[in-house]
C-alpha cells in the first residue's frame, strides 16, 4: 500500500501491513503463511495491559529537541510525558547536553469537555505551547476521549495557521484504533513526513539514521565517517530544522525494522531517498546486511567489504571464546517482532540455543511489500523454530517459561523481564535498542549475557521467596488455551 | 483545575488502579484502552521512587484493551470474559473492575456485570474511574467508598475498643507511602492504639474486614479521604478525626499525638511520655547537626514547595516550625478541589512567630515555574517539589529534594518523612544536596 502524505492519518498497521497479535506456530509456518496474507489473529479471551499508539507518538516525537507537544486527552494519556523526560536526560547525559524539560502540554480534558468538545482548551493549549516554548513545530495527538466525541482537531489547527507561524501537525494516534502500539510510530512519522519535511534543494552525504535515544551515535558517526557518509539522527534528538531536510538525504536507514519502515518507505517513495531494507544491525549476519544494504544504496559497496571483513577478523578470536562459554545455554527470546526475530539470530551466534521466539506483534508485510527480513532469515534456516505472537501478555509468556526453563529470558520493553526474574530464570532486557549493535556490539552483549548468568543470586533469592500471582492451574494449562481459534 | 497543563504531577482518576494494588492481594481489573494501564504504571510504579509492579502490577493487571469493537458494539460481552478468566488465572483475594474513558463514554453497563459475579459470591466491586473524570488522588477516594459499599459487610457488628483505621497519603502516588504508614501505626501503637491500615505489606482483606469494627477512623490528610471517612460514618456510624497536616517534625508530631490521645480519650501520661523520650533522641541529633546547620557558608534560607498538598503542608510546617528556615509562596499541585482550598489555604497561617505562607493552588507546573522565577530569594533557596524541579533549581541556583509525583530521581524503598525519625531523614537528605553540590 503506498504512503499517502495526502492523507491526514496514517492507517494502522493491521490495516496497512496485516499485522496480527494473535499466533501460535513456527517461524516456517509464520512466514509462509504471511507471503500470502494468509494469517488471520487470533484473539484471545483473557488480556492483560498492554499498550498504545500515543504513547509510541508521544514518546518518539516528545524527544524532537524544538518542537513541543499538545495532547488532546485526559490528564492520564498525559502520564507518559514524565518518562520521555527521563529518557530524554539519559540521551543528553549520552550527548553531554544540558537537561530541558520536555516541551508537552495536556488539554486536561474533563467530563464536561466529553458532552460539549473541548476545542477552546485546544486552541489555548496550542497557543500557550507557542508562548511558553516558542518551539519550531507543534504536534497535536489525539486520545480516545478526543476521538470518541469526535472532536474536530484538524479544523482547531487549521483555524490557528493564520496565527502561528510555525508547522502544526495532528497526529492521530489514539489508543483504541489498533492494537499494535507501533501504529503510534507510524503516527508520528506520518505527521513528520506530511507536515515537516521540504522538499529537498540539493542531495547531501547524510544517512537519515531513524533510532530511538541513540546511545551508539559516536560509533555510527565514526563507521559512516570511513564511507564519506553522515548520520542524521532521528527522530530523539533532532531538531525541527534538520527533520526538514531529510528529504535530501543520500539514504535512510534504520536500527529497528518495525521504528523505520513507515517513513524510510515514504521518503523513497516520495523524494526518492532509497531506503536500506535489510536485517537490523545486530550481530554479524545483521551488521553484514546493513552495511551492505547502505553501501549499495550509496554506491560505496567496496569501502563497506573492507570494513567488514577488517571488523570480522578483529573480533573472531574474542567471540570464539565467548561462544565457548555460552555455549549449550538455552534462551527464550520476547520482543517486537522486529527485535524479537533479530535476536533470535544473535543469540545463536553468541552460541546459545534459542528455544522459543515470542514477538509482541507480526507484521505480514511491511510497507515496501515484502514479508520482514528478519522473519525470512530466520525461517531460511535449517531449525524451524517454535513461534508465538502476543501484545505483551505476560500470563502466557510465564506459562511459556514455566514450562521451557531457559537459562536466560531475553527480553525488550519494560514489565516482562521482572516476572521471569520471580521465577528464577535469569533475565537480560534489552532496554537500549544499540546493545548486540555490529561486531563490536556482538562481543559486549556477549559478555553482558556471561554476567548475566555468572551470578543468578537476584533471580534465585526472589524466586525462593516470593509468590506468583498465576494460579496452579493456569501454570498447568497449554500455554495457547486461551488463545481463540482464528476468525476467518 | 487548570486550563491547561504542563508538568504532569498527577495522574487520571484511573490511577487508582494503583490503590488496589497497594491492598495485599487485591487486583484491578481495567476495563480501558490497551495503553492506559502501562501509562499510568509507568509514572506511579517506576517513575516515583521506582516502587515497581510488586504482586501483580505492571503488565500482569487484567485489562480489556479496548479497541474500536468494543467502542462500536459495547464492551460488557468482552469486560465479562477477562473477569471470568482472571479468577481462573489469577490469585487474588478480591478484584476491582475500573473504567476508563471508553467505556464511560460509550456508557457500558458495568455495573451489570459487576453484579452477575456478586451474585455468584465472589469477591468483586466495581468504580467508574474513567480518566476524564478527575484525577489519581479523586479516583482513590472513589475506588476506597466502591469497595466499602459493594464489599465491606452491613453495619451490625461488634466495635473493638482502641481500634482505629488509618487513612493518610495515597499508596504509590506518595513515593514513601509504605514508610509513612508504617510510622504512623508504630506512632499510635506506642500511645496504646491499635492502628488498622489496609494498604501495605501483610495486611489485605483481614485488615478490610476488620474497618466495620474501628472505634474511629483517623484522616491524616488535607483533603483526600474525606468522602471516604465521610461515607464509613454514614456507613456504621464511625466517627472521625480529621487532621490536616502530615506531621512531620516534633513540633507538628506532638500536637498530631495530644489531637489523637484527646479525641480517644486515652490517658496523657503515656502520651507526654513519648512526646518527651522522642524529643530528647530527635534533640540529640539536632545538636549535633547545628554546628554545620548553622556555620556552613550556602545554607538555604528560604524554600518554596511545589508538591501535592499533603507534603506542601506538611513539609512547610516542620522546616518553619522546626528548622528556622522561611517561607516563599507554596504551591499545591494535586488539584485539590475548590471547596477544600479555603481550609487548607487557612491551614498555611497556622505557624510559629505568625509566620504565614503565600498558598497558589495550581496544577500546571509551566505556570507555577514562571511565578518561580519572578522571586527574588535573595540567596539560594530550597526547592521541595518533584523532579520536574531539578532544571528549574539549576537555573535559579537552588537547592533541589525531589518528594513528590514524580519521584523519578530517587529510589525509595521504606523511607519514611513522618514523625521524629521521619523528619531526620528529611534533614538527612536536604543537607546533603546541600553539602554534595559543592563537593
Amino acid at each position: 500500500m503506498p504512503i499517502n502524505i495526502q492523507n491526514l492519518e496514517s492507517p494502522t498497521r493491521e490495516n496497512r501491513l496485516g499485522a496480527i497479535t494473535g499466533y501460535q506456530g513456527t517461524i516456517k509456518d509464520l512466514v509462509s503463511k504471511a507471503s500470502g496474507c494468509a494469517l488471520k489473529n487470533r484473539e484471545r479471551l483473557f488480556s492483560q495491559t498492554s499498550a498504545c499508539s500515543s504513547g509510541c507518538a508521544q514518546g518518539h516525537l516528545s524527544g524532537i529537541r524544538d518542537a513541543a507537544i499538545v495532547s488532546h486527552a485526559p490528564i492520564g494519556c498525559a502520564a507518559d510525558s514524565i518518562g520521555s523526560n527521563v529518557q530524554n536526560k539519559w540521551g543528553n547525559k549520552v550527548r553531554n547536553w544540558e537537561n530541558q524539560n520536555v516541551k508537552f502540554i495536556c488539554t486536561n480534558m474533563t467530563e464536561e469537555d466529553t458532552v460539549f468538545g473541548a476545542a477552546n482548551k485546544l486552541r489555548e493549549a496550542i497557543r500557550e505551547a507557542y508562548r511558553r516554548y516558542r518551539p519550531k513545530a507543534i504536534f497535536v495527538t489525539t486520545s480516545c476521549t478526543s476521538a470518541v466525541i469526535g472532536e474536530d482537531i484538524n479544523g482547531v489547527i487549521d483555524e490557528l495557521r493564520q496565527e502561528i507561524p510555525v508547522p502544526l501537525a495532528p497526529v492521530f494516534c489514539e489508543g483504541f484504533r489498533s492494537k499494535v502500539w507501533a501504529s503510534g510510530f507510524d503516527a508520528a512519522y506520518h505527521a513528520i513526513l506530511t507536515w515537516i519535511v521540504k522538499p529537498p534543494e540539493k542531495k547531501t552525504n547524510n544517512v537519515n539514521m531513524i533510532n530511538f535515544r541513540g546511545s551508539a551515535k559516536d560509533a555510527i558517526t565514526n563507521i559512516f565517517a570511513r564511507f564519506d557518509l553522515k548520520p542524521v539522527f532521528i527522530a530523539p534528538f533532532s531538531t525541527i530544522e534538520e527533520l526538514s531536510r531529510i528529504s535530501e538525504s543520500a539514504a535512510t536507514i534504520s536500527i529497528c525494522g518495525t521504528l523505520g519502515g513507515y517513513l524510510g518507505n515514504g521518503l523513497e517513495e516520495h523524494y526518492g531517498v532509497p531506503y536500506v531494507k535489510s536485517l537490523q544491525p545486530h550481530g554479524i549476519a545483521g551488521m553484514d546486511s546493513w552495511l551492505r544494504g547502505l553501501g549499495k544504496a550509496t554506491g560505496r559497496e567496496e569501502k563497506v567489504e573492507e570494513f567488514i571483513v577488517e571488523e570480522k577478523k578483529r573480533i573472531a578470536p574474542e567471540l570464539e571464546e565467548i561462544r565457548a562459554q555460552l555455549h549449550g545455554k538455552t534462551a527464550v527470546v520476547g520482543m517486537g517482532p522486529s527485535f524479537g526475530h533479530n535476536y533470535v539470530r544473535v543469540l545463536e551466534e553468541l552460541g546459545l540455543e534459542v528455544l522459543w521466539g515470542a514477538t509482541w506483534h507480526f507484521d505480514q508485510q511491511y510497507d515496501h511489500g515484502t514479508c520482514p527480513e528478519s522473519s525470512l532469515k530466520l525461517s531460511s534456516a535449517e531449525k524451524d523454530l517454535p513461534v508465538s505472537v502476543c501484545d505483551q501478555q505476560n500470563f502466557e509468556i510465564l506459562n511459556l517459561l514455566h514450562k521451557l526453563k531457559p537459562d536466560l529470558y531475553v527480553s525488550r520493553h519494560g514489565g516482562t523481564s521482572v516476572w521471569s526474574t520471580k521465577m528464577g530464570i535469569a533475565a537480560a532486557m534489552v532496554a537500549d535498542e544499540y546493545s548486540a549493535f555490529g561486531y563490536q556490539g556482538l562481543l559486549d552483549f556477549g559478555y553482558r549475557l556471561i554476567d548475566t548468568l555468572a551470578n543468578r543470586s537476584l533471580a534465585k533469592n526472589l524466586a525462593a521467596r516470593i509468590e506468583l500471582p498465576y494460579s496452579d492451574w493456569w501454570l498447568q494449562q497449554e500455554t495457547f488455551s486461551l488463545l481463540e481459534e482464528a476468525v476467518i | 483545575m487548570a486550563q491547561v497543563v504542563e508538568q504532569m504531577r498527577h495522574v487520571c482518576a484511573l490511577g487508582a488502579l494503583q490503590s488496589v494494588l497497594a491492598i495485599e492481594r487485591a487486583v484491578p481489573i481495567l476495563h480501558a484502552g490497551p495503553g492506559c494501564g502501562q501509562k499510568l504504571w509507568d509514572v506511579l510504579g517506576l517513575e516515583n521512587g521506582c516502587q515497581g509492579s510488586g504482586y501483580t502490577g505492571g503488565h500482569t493487571v487484567p485489562s480489556t484493551n479496548a479497541s474500536e469493537k468494543e467502542i462500536i458494539f459495547g464492551g460488557t460481552t468482552r469486560l465479562r470474559e477477562v473477569v471470568a478468566n482472571s479468577f481462573k488465572v489469577l490469585k487474588a483475594d478480591l478484584f476491582v473492575v475500573l473504567t476508563g474513558c471508553t467505556s464511560d463514554i460509550v456508557g457500558d453497563d458495568v455495573a451489570e456485570v459487576a453484579k452477575e459475579f456478586q451474585e455468584q459470591g465472589k469477591p468483586l466491586v466495581y468504580a467508574e474511574t474513567g480518566g476524564f473524570k478527575g484525577t489519581n488522588l479523586y479516583g482513590h477516594e472513589l475506588v476506597l467508598n466502591a469497595i466499602f459499599e459493594q464489599y465491606l459487610p452491613p453495619a451490625g457488628g461488634a466495635i473493638e475498643n482502641g481500634l482505629v483505621n488509618i487513612w493518610s497519603v495515597v499508596p504509590f502516588h506518595d513515593a514513601f507511602w509504605t514508610g509513612n504508614l508504617h510510622t504512623i501505626a508504630g506512632l499510635l501503637s506506642r500511645i496504646g492504639l491499635k492502628p488498622n491500615i489496609i494498604f501495605g505489606p501483610g495486611r489485605g482483606v483481614n485488615a478490610l474486614n476488620k474497618v466495620p469494627q474501628a472505634q474511629f477512623n483517623l484522616l491524616i490528610s488535607p483533603w483526600v479521604g474525606l468522602r471516604n471517612v465521610k461515607l464509613l460514618q454514614e456507613q456504621y456510624g464511625t466517627p472521625f478525626l480529621h487532621y490536616p497536616a502530615l506531621p512531620i517534625g516534633p513540633t507538628e508530631t506532638g500536637k498530631f499525638l495530644r489531637t489523637v490521645a484527646q479525641f480517644a480519650g486515652i490517658a496523657t501520661e503515656p502520651v507526654e511520655q513519648l512526646i518527651v523520650e522522642s524529643e530528647n533522641d530527635y534533640y540529640y541529633y539536632i545538636e549535633r547537626a547545628a554546628d554545620i546547620l548553622l556555620e556552613t557558608r550556602m545554607m538555604p534560607r528560604r524554600f518554596v514547595t511545589i508538591a501535592d498538598s499533603f507534603y506542601a503542608l506538611g513539609v512547610s510546617r516542620f522546616l518553619i516550625n522546626d528548622l528556622g528556615l522561611l517561607p516563599e509562596t507554596q504551591f499545591i499541585t494535586d488539584d485539590a478541589p475548590v471547596e477544600y482550598q479555603k481550609d487548607i489555604a487557612a491551614e498555611f497561617e497556622e505557624f510559629i512567630e505568625g509566620i504565614k505562607a503565600p498558598v497558589v493552588f495550581t496544577n500546571d507546573g509551566g505556570e507555577v515555574h514562571e511565578q518561580i522565577r519572578r522571586i527574588n530569594f535573595h540567596s539560594r533557596p530550597l526547592i521541595v517539589g518533584s523532579s520536574w524541579e531539578r532544571v528549574l533549581s539549576k537555573e535559579i541556583n537552588g537547592y533541589q529534594l525531589s518528594v513528590t509525583l514524580p519521584v523519578s530521581d530517587r529510589m525509595v524503598l521504606n523511607r519514611s518523612y513522618v514523625g521524629y525519625d521521619g523528619a531526620q531523614r528529611l534533614i538527612e537528605d536536604i543537607y546533603t544536596v546541600v553539602l554534595q553540590d559543592f563537593q
